[in-house]
């Protein structure tokens, strides 16, 4: 099965995708844009500044995912030897790491008018900073090591360190008192959050998919062309 | 409705400093990551244009060689 995932097979894939993603991202992220700004109402206790919840919201549900992903993904790439995961959790990682700096800003400034503070060393902030410090490691990781498998290993264990931290982000908010709301959207029973917020914040969501799988695509890429750019040298 | 819009009942810079914030780190991820990819792909066609003739033939042999040069577009 791993074999349809071999470089060769689908770089001519990967190499068309982008402009299509990204116009598909433009006409999904101008409508988020269109509903979250302009047509979805404001909240009776917060007013406007619940709108920041549209960039959010988003930006760290696809961190959280992001970093699972490569985390899964180096266990398995570890396991059966397969190198083209460690691509693809490679190029993965920059936009995980940007989406959780998104997350931590406008968090922090969602905070103000709602808190009072820009700042708290909340249980879930303080967690989310902590999953910064992994992505961290993990990119300056790829950057120090040469030896493909010294950082094979190095990354693989980043992520499981760092992925112990991921249900401690997701329960922190039921775990301790916490200055953060709990979650208003639930999988398994009703979530709390009217429809009317909800279909915006799944459009952003999706936008913000379509924004890290266009990175991912680039990134994965010029890794691929970086390859064959050392292929080149030893011919 | 533009001063709505705008101010947001005072919210207004929360809101927008929110938004204009992550438009800016996705403008500048995108940047970076294209500046990158561009400056692989020059690199990879100025390599293959220093190859002399049977390894350029060899190199070309590579499907995936022969997309970079032909195929792929500037994203």
């Amino acid at each position: 099965m791993f074999k349809y995932f071999e470089p060769n097979k689908i770089f001519s894939i990967t190499s068309r995708a982008p402009k299509y993603v990204l116009l598909l991202f433009i006409i999904i992220f101008s409508i988020g844009l269109t509903e979250a700004l302009i047509l979805s109402p404001e909240d009776y206790k917060q007013s406007h500044s619940v709108r920041i919840m549209y960039v959010h919201v988003p930006a760290s549900w696809i961190c959280l995912g992001i970093f699972s992903s490569i985390t899964f993904l180096s266990v398995i790439g570890y396991i059966f030897k397969i190198r083209n995961f460690f691509l693809i959790s490679k190029s993965l990682a920059p936009s995980g790491f940007v989406f959780n700096i998104v997350s931590l800003v406008t968090g922090s400034i969602w905070g103000k008018p709602t808190w009072g503070t820009w700042w708290a060393w909340d249980a879930r902030i303080t967690s989310m900073l902590i999953l910064l410090l992994f992505y961290i490691l993990y990119l300056v990781a790829w950057r120090i090591y040469d030896n493909k498998d010294k950082v094979f290993k190095v990354t693989t264990v980043i992520t499981i360190l760092g992925i112990i931290n991921v249900p401690i982000i997701k329960y922190s908010v039921d775990w301790w008192n916490t200055l953060h709301q709990p979650a208003s959207i639930n999988i398994l029973s009703k979530s709390s959050i009217h429809i009317s917020m909800l279909y915006p914040l799944l459009i952003m969501t999706a936008a913000f998919a379509l924004f890290s799988l266009l990175i991912f695509l680039m990134k994965y890429n010029t890794e691929l062309i970086k390859i064959k750019n050392k292929g080149l040298d030893r011919l | 409705m533009i001063n709505e819009l705008f101010f947001m009942n005072g919210y207004g810079i929360y809101v927008w400093s929110a938004f204009v914030f992550t438009f800016l780190s996705f403008a500048s991820l995108y940047v970076v990551i294209r500046i990158q990819y561009i400056k692989e792909r020059e690199k990879f066609i100025t390599k293959f244009g220093n190859l002399n003739p049977e390894r350029a033939i060899f190199a070309k042999s590579q499907s995936i060689n022969r997309e970079i040069l032909s195929n792929t577009p500037r994203i």
